[in-house]
């Protein structure tokens, strides 16, 4: 029997089943960075490991960042700041310049950050090359700081900030120059921010910023305690306070992802703004329980409620209905339906008092092969009011070894218990076959900031620009170009 | 010798070793360190709950060594390692010493500036090790009057216990931050004249810190009560 799920707005049933494919081993991740058509983050290490990824769901290991560097080490300066471990980077992408900043803690409080500055992050190009930038903030072991684990936020008025610190005191943040990537005021003291966390980074939305650090204890496995939490202020500088008002400084902090299913420990959150009304964020966790308690990169959805942001889970594998947020018809295969249970005569009319409503025994769900025998072999697609009737329930599964974008496979949506497959026709339309593979048959179905879902074919011949799943009318579905704006393209996926 | 807690972190696997590092230990111990710069000596024979309701005022022992783990048995153990011997009432006082586990150390009477007291600053001060240890803290808090309803709530980082008047309240286990009100009592009565806070906090590495207040039956902080350190035998 198909498993059914319940899949809300803002709340799943399932648990999340996937944490990307390929090479994802890695411990305290920089934020997933687009560039030039790949993917890349760089993690806790020997020189700094480095992996890639052509589509945000496969990845592969790619040497390490500081073999780039002449010594493959970092600078003297940074040594003698700091030491000579290379921890948990983060990068950032301002004008012509990637600014990487990483940790080189030597025996802990006493720890350096320091800068590699370079143009490019793809490592087989002629213009790859990272330049020592040296320290940009330190700890000397005394103070109530230990200077590691950056996070870095270019915000909207141009101003670049950075945080960094762990568990012996404070959070810090210092603001950055956008041209060089160094401490703008360097002789101003740090603002202190929250206290006893790791992993900091401020992100910004609408009128706030967010300060996102990870709580709880790394690096034991299935034993780790790590959770990521937050808290929000109107000023960068802080104070940033919980959903019960109490501030960082003074240990609080609002629960953003805590262990969920198969994965233990999220930690080092990552902002990736992939389009309008699309964002994600990379993290890792402590222990993948499918992967031999192994620590594991992860990309998932961003949503936002009541001014904060929700840690999204990516689509798992079940049966659904697809409802347009625009009409709240559902998509249906074009065939005519037969009511679930039977047809049943219309209760009479007339002046007399209506007959006591009698009770009866269940009703089985209606399976298609109780219906399908008139379907056609090849059918359109249409919207219809939900009526829980066979040609209404689709089952969404991943398709293996065909790709993916950041977070999730591509997905195959069929009328459940059939082979007739979603797919996208020449000239935009849609229609339903068996199912063969093609790009047009492959979907990409991102959640929205609001909880909604964008479904999109992976590529349709001919088409010159990327289509997405929209409601035009109450009863008819199309593909069109992205407008992130409109209910038209956002999809509910419910249970049937 | 100075004692420094390190963090390895292994890239694929991850194991951590999250203790005592001696190989990175200095040789020699500086003379002396800055006091601790979020801890006073108390001025004056009592002093009142902030206006948040945290207690400020508190007599604290010198670390006791203990293994720095945080389940639920490992504390056990280590309250049973680190138990303050009985003949150590009288002892109980700013400057008095007692052994534990065969380790002499003394007591200290602080006056945190914020509202947790912050246990890394006074060892490390102390040139006393921060990780890997279980501190033994005490205060007297005077109520002007008997309340009913009352809640201990505290945070500590990491593990704790707590016991009002000889009655243990609070149990915390596991590596955690020091978070307001992470630990509540059930309601407990709080009796007119002294009622004595006795608390352990085991710390495994990092950072270490404890704060500590009364919740009225409404959850909002109980004012007006004051506290001292002067002489906490409980039969005083």
């Amino acid at each position: 029997m198909l498993r059914k799920l319940l899949l809300g707005v803002f709340t799943t049933l399932a648990l999340p089943a996937y944490a990307l494919d390929g090479d994802i081993l890695i411990h305290d991740p920089s934020t997933v960075t687009a560039h030039a058509g790949r993917y890349y983050t760089y993690g806790t290490g020997n020189g700094l490991p480095i992996l890639t990824s052509d589509d945000g769901w496969t990845w592969r290991r790619t040497g390490s960042l500081m073999s780039a560097l002449p010594d493959g080490k970092p600078g003297t300066e940074v040594l003698t700041r700091g030491g000579n471990n290379t921890w948990a980077p983060d990068v950032i992408h301002i004008g012509d310049k990637f600014f990487l900043y990483y940790s080189a803690p030597g025996i802990q409080p006493k720890s350096a950050i320091g800068l590699l500055i370079g143009r490019t992050l793809d490592p087989t190009s002629p213009d790859y090359h990272w330049e020592d930038g040296g320290p940009v903030v330190w700890s000397d072991g005394i103070e109530d700081s230990n200077a590691i684990d950056p996070g870095v936020l270019l915000a909207p008025d141009g101003r670049l900030w950075l945080t960094y610190g762990s568990y012996f005191g404070y959070i810090r943040l210092v603001e950055l120059d956008p041209k060089t990537g160094k401490r703008r005021y360097p002789d101003r003291a740090p603002v202190n921010v929250a206290i006893n966390s790791e992993a900091s980074i401020p992100i910004y939305h609408d009128g706030w910023y967010y300060l996102l650090v990870t709580h709880g204890s790394c690096c034991q496995g299935a034993n780790s305690t790590y959770n990521i939490r937050m808290g929000r202020s109107r000023k960068v500088t802080g104070p940033y306070l919980d959903n019960m008002g109490i501030d960082m400084l003074e240990g609080g902090g609002k629960l953003f992802a805590a262990s969920r299913g198969r994965h233990i420990g999220p930690g080092h959150f990552g902002l990736l703004d992939l389009a309008p009304g699309v964002q994600k964020f990379s993290l890792h966790y402590e222990a993948d329980l499918d992967r031999g308690g192994a620590s594991v990169l992860d990309i998932r959805p961003l949503l936002w409620r009541d001014g904060w942001p929700i840690a999204g889970d990516n689509l798992v594998a079940g049966t659904y209905a697809i409802q347009s947020a625009r009409t709240g018809t559902v998509l249906e295969l074009a065939v005519q339906g037969f009511p679930v249970g039977g047809f049943r005569p219309r209760r009479p009319g007339g002046t007399g008092p209506p007959p006591e409503p009698q009770s009866g025994p269940p009703v089985a769900d209606q399976e298609p092969g109780q219906v399908s025998a008139q379907w056609p072999a090849t059918t359109d697609v249409r919207l219809a009011p939900a009526m829980l009737q066979a040609q209404q329930k689709w089952t969404i599964a991943p398709v293996a070894n065909a790709g993916g974008y950041p977070g999730s496979p591509f997905f195959r949506i069929m009328v459940a218990g059939t082979e007739r497959s979603l797919t996208a026709a020449p000239g935009g339309e849609l229609t339903a076959v068996a199912f063969n593979g093609a790009p047009e048959q492959l979907w990409r179905i991102d959640q929205l900031t609001d909880g909604s879902y964008r479904i999109a074919p992976k590529s349709i011949a001919g088409a010159p620009a990327a289509l997405v799943l929209s409601a035009a009318g109450s009863s008819m579905p199309t593909l069109a170009k992205v407008d992130p704006t409109s209910d038209r393209q956002r999809w509910l996926l419910e249970s049937p | 010798m100075i004692r420094v807690a390190v963090k390895w972190r292994v890239l694929g696997v991850v194991s951590i070793c999250l203790g005592w590092s001696e190989s990175a230990a200095p040789a020699e111990l500086p003379a002396a360190r800055p006091a601790a710069s979020s801890l006073t000596r108390p001025n004056g024979a009592t002093q009142r709950v902030d206006e948040r309701g945290f207690i400020h005022r508190w007599l604290v022992l010198e670390p006791v060594p203990v293994p720095g783990r945080l389940t639920e048995p490992a504390v056990k153990e280590a309250l049973q390692l680190a138990a303050l011997p009985e003949t150590a009432d009288a002892q109980r006082i700013d400057g008095g010493n007692v052994t534990v586990n065969g380790t002499a150390l003394k007591w200290h009477a602080v006056e945190t500036l914020n509202y947790n007291v912050n246990l890394y600053h006074f060892a490390w001060a102390l040139s006393k090790p921060t990780s890997n240890v279980l501190f033994w803290v005490e205060t007297a808090v005077d109520s002007p009057r008997d309340v009913t309803g009352v809640r201990l709530a505290i945070g500590s980082n990491a593990a704790s216990r707590w016991w009002l008047n000889g009655e243990p309240v609070i149990a915390l286990n596991d590596d955690r931050q020091s978070v307001i009100d992470d630990g509540v009592s059930k309601r407990i009565p709080l009796r007119k004249g002294r009622n004595v806070i006795r608390a352990a906090i085991i710390n495994g590495g990092g950072a270490t810190d404890f704060c500590a207040r009364f919740l009225d039956e409404n959850d909002q902080p109980i004012q007006g009560l004051t506290v001292s350190v002067h002489s906490l035998n409980e039969s005083d």
